[in-house]
């Protein structure tokens, strides 16, 4: 039967078809589907961890015990997973594991667009790569094959593109649930000098193993035409090969490590041109220059954001260009239109006063990083996940008057995934900064998914939700504060005080995301005829409110009724339309 | 048969909701079909493209720049920022109806309603442009200005499917409980395609 999926659905399609039984991960955006939809297949205990690097430790452990283990995350989460990564290349496993890694070029929704194909390369394990939802499905038994036969972890790398598009699959009964008996094994499993010695040694033999059997892997073709020009190509490139260049001859990889270096002699030697077409880094392309083959690649394509079908063509079938300018539709100019804070989003009214207070905002990844663009314009630095309480404490440390005038600001989730230990730190070397966390009762940007302290677990049933004021105070911060960030004044007054004091403070923003707030929509504001057009209220950057003919304007249909423009106006120009005013 | 179709719009407004609902309507008469949706952070009212191929041999699920046979969009500055995926003798169906971002009363951008209209009255190709946000009041909820401008499309010819098999996917995927208000925005969306 043909059902049509996207790269991420099939992927779910594919681990239980491919008996998983254990699956693990951190919410990232383009990876956070495989696991809301693996839920729904019988058999499989699929939960969020706290971060990736314990869902990877959770699929090792699951592995070490024999069942078939499924790790998912964004390309970024692997550099939070990386330790065990690499050394569960050592122990290898006993059950299949494989680690999904969305990568995700021209940074759709990241602060990177790493390439993590060298990943396969540095922790020297297998990298495969599909080109539609039908492969991905298919990979992960691959996948899960590849890694009992070779008893090593296996990387199944996907892009935006995989996982968001649809395409049609193909799918299968799944299999009986795999489950071999654990078997204590220490030279194995121990990984201190002496074993882990021995284990390198196992792990160079299964490298020469495993590029054996990507030279005879089924999951790499090629695709014969006209043969004065040849690709080699991978994942999604390889579709846009076919629709660029349609007649050409193909070699397309499934398996990009280790590559299939006699396939790559033979196809080289067949063909006139070798063009190495691939999205990012020149990864194929090095290794093959290596091998002395003549090609042509990087030069042609840009390593920075996505490739296309008509980047591949201009570089490679240049077509006249008078035809093309011809052809072209002309584009006006059409506003900016950056992503906002979501109408009633109680993020919004913590910026405002960050910006009025003119603070330094160490900032941290999750909705609220919009809160650095106009017009809250409150966000200094943004790296990665937990840097925001790491890195104020660094400020204070090279300007200890940093701290009066600096906040660490970081959501709930973000906080159990990486802000633990940073706050830990604060504590524990004497900083005294004042961090906030923005505690909206779920994790928001990657689309409302559950964390420790939201009270239910990713198969829906109630969890024991973390006790947020308890942690703080147990890790050792004594000056503990919880507000609601749609009371400004009050939220004003507390951000003061504790940045005055002379220790480090944490204060908990708590008010629920817009889509867990059972409260919310409330009924919408209107503007009256006192609004004189100062456009204070627009410094909120709401969408709902609309600036036309020097008055402002509610769109009623966005509107949410949060009520924070109420507050702002000074002229009393906006009204609620509910029974009562305020929150 | 090849047809290639990119919707345009703002976060919020459905364009994902409207591309699976053309594929799933498609694969039923038996085509090939890939799409591609934005999803992610620019879901918070920033521009989001869809991509929907339907065909017999079908490449990548995303429509090359000039590749599109139908442009439909749900807001007037994103069917000028889509323009650059149209074929020149290709189909526009739009909503004039605007929605200004933050940057525009900000002052960091502009909105050019007349440069926009003007660009996209090309020297080939239909243009239906319509008020589908209104029509969409009309229907009884402001949120299916998707359905209109699928009820517009749906009065295209050439479509692999009829109207009545795009409305019935339409509502198969909508909560029973906005039925009745999803059926009366596509068929408005019918009767401004007759007029236009």
């Amino acid at each position: 039967m043909n059902n049509l999926m996207s790269g991420n659905e099939a992927i779910a399609r594919g681990a239980y078809e491919a008996g998983v039984t254990v699956a693990a991960g951190y919410p990232g955006t383009p990876s956070t589907e495989i696991l809301e939809n693996i839920i729904q297949y019988p058999g499989i205990k699929a939960q969020w961890s706290p971060n990736e690097k314990v869902a990877l430790e959770v699929g090792l452990g699951a592995a070490i015990a024999g069942a078939r283990a499924l790790v998912t995350m964004k390309h970024v989460g692997v550099n939070v997973a990386a330790d065990p990564l690499f050394t569960a290349a050592y122990t290898g496993i006993r059950g299949g594991l494989v680690l999904i890694s969305a990568d995700d070029p021209g940074m759709h929704s990241s602060q990177n667009e790493q390439d993590n194909r060298y990943y396969g390369k540095f922790a020297k394990i297998p990298v495969l790569e599909p080109s539609d939802s039908q492969e991905a499905k298919d990979f992960v038994a691959l996948g899960m094959n590849i890694s009992e036969e070779f008893d090593t972890p296996v990387m199944l790398r996907i892009t935006t593109r995989i996982a968001h598009s649809q395409t049609l699959v193909q799918v299968s009964e799944p299999i009986q649930p795999v489950k071999f008996d654990y078997q204590k094994d220490a030279q194995k499993y121990v990984m201190m000098p002496a074993y882990a010695r021995a284990r390198h040694l196992v792990l160079e033999e299964r490298l020469k193993d495993l590029a054996d059997y990507a030279d005879t892997s089924p999951c790499n073709k090629i695709v014969w035409g006209d043969k004065s020009v040849g690709v080699i190509t991978s994942g999604l490139a390889y579709q846009y090969v076919r629709e660029a260049l349609p007649h050409v001859s193909v070699l397309k990889l499934g398996i990009v490590n280790p590559l299939p270096a006699k396939l790559i002699h033979e196809f080289a030697a067949q063909v006139g041109t070798l063009y190495i077409v691939e999205e990012l880094e020149p990864f194929i392309e090095e290794q093959v220059q290596v091998y002395g083959i003549a090609c042509q690649g990087k030069y042609l394509f840009s390593r920075i954001g996505e490739l296309s079908a008509q980047a591949i063509k201009a570089a490679i079938e240049p077509e006249p260009t008078a035809d093309t300018l011809k052809a072209l539709c002309v584009s006006p100019d059409v506003p900016a239109r950056p992503p906002v804070l979501c109408p009633g989003c109680p993020h919004r009214g913590v910026f405002y006063t960050l910006n009025q207070l003119k603070l330094v905002v160490s900032g941290d990844i999750g909705c609220y990083t919009l809160g650095s663009l106009p017009p809250l314009h409150a966000m200094d630095t943004c790296v990665c996940m937990g840097y925001s309480i790491g890195g104020a404490l660094g400020m204070e440390k090279a300007d200890a008057s940093m701290a009066r005038r600096m906040v660490a600001v970081i959501g709930d989730s973000t906080f159990f995934h990486s802000g633990l230990t940073g706050l830990l730190d604060v504590v524990y070397n004497h900083g005294t900064i004042t961090t906030l966390i923005l505690d909206n009762r779920i994790t928001a940007m990657t689309g409302q998914q559950e964390n420790p302290a939201t009270g239910k677990d990713l198969m829906g049933n109630p969890a024991p939700a973390v006790d947020l004021e308890a942690l703080v105070r147990a890790i050792g911060v004594q000056r503990v504060q919880v507000v609601n960030p749609f009371d400004l004044a009050d939220l004003k007054t507390v951000i003061q005080t504790e940045l005055a004091a002379l220790e480090p403070s944490v204060i908990i923003v708590r008010h629920p995301c817009v889509f867990v707030d059972p409260a919310s929509p409330k009924p919408p504001v209107v503007v009256n005829e006192a609004c004189t057009g100062c456009k204070s209220c627009m410094k909120l950057g709401c969408p709902s409110l609309i600036y036309s003919d020097g008055k402002v304007e509610v769109d009623p249909t966005l509107c949410n009724g949060c009520n924070l423009c109420i507050k702002v106006c000074r002229f009393g120009a906006i009204n609620s339309t509910g029974k009562e005013a305020g929150n | 048969m090849k047809l290639d179709i990119v919707i345009t719009g703002v976060g919020g407004q459905g364009a994902v909701l409207a591309s699976r609902v053309i594929a799933q309507t498609a694969m039923a008469k038996g085509y090939q079909v890939r799409t591609s949706e934005t999803i992610g952070m620019a879901q918070r009212e920033g521009p989001v493209i869809s991509h929907v191929r339907i065909g017999d041999d079908l490449t990548g699920a995303l429509i090359p720049d000039r590749g599109a046979d139908i442009l439909l969009s749900f807001e007037l500055a994103e069917t000028a920022r889509g323009l650059s995926k149209l074929k020149p003798e290709g189909t526009i169906i739009a909503n004039t109806a605007q929605i200004f971002p933050v940057s525009v009363p900000l002052g960091i951008s502009s909105y050019q309603t007349e440069t926009i209209l003007a660009a996209l009255q090309r020297p080939q190709g239909k243009t239906i442009l319509l008020d589908a946000s209104r029509a969409a009041l009309e229907a009884g909820n402001a949120k299916t200005v998707n359905v209109v401008l699928l009820g517009v499309l749906a009065g295209m010819s050439g479509l692999p499917f009829t109207a009545e098999d795009l409305l019935a996917s339409i509502l198969k995927q909508v909560p029973e409980k906005v039925r009745e208000v999803n059926r009366k925005a596509f068929e408005i969306g019918q009767r401004l395609a007759e007029v236009s």
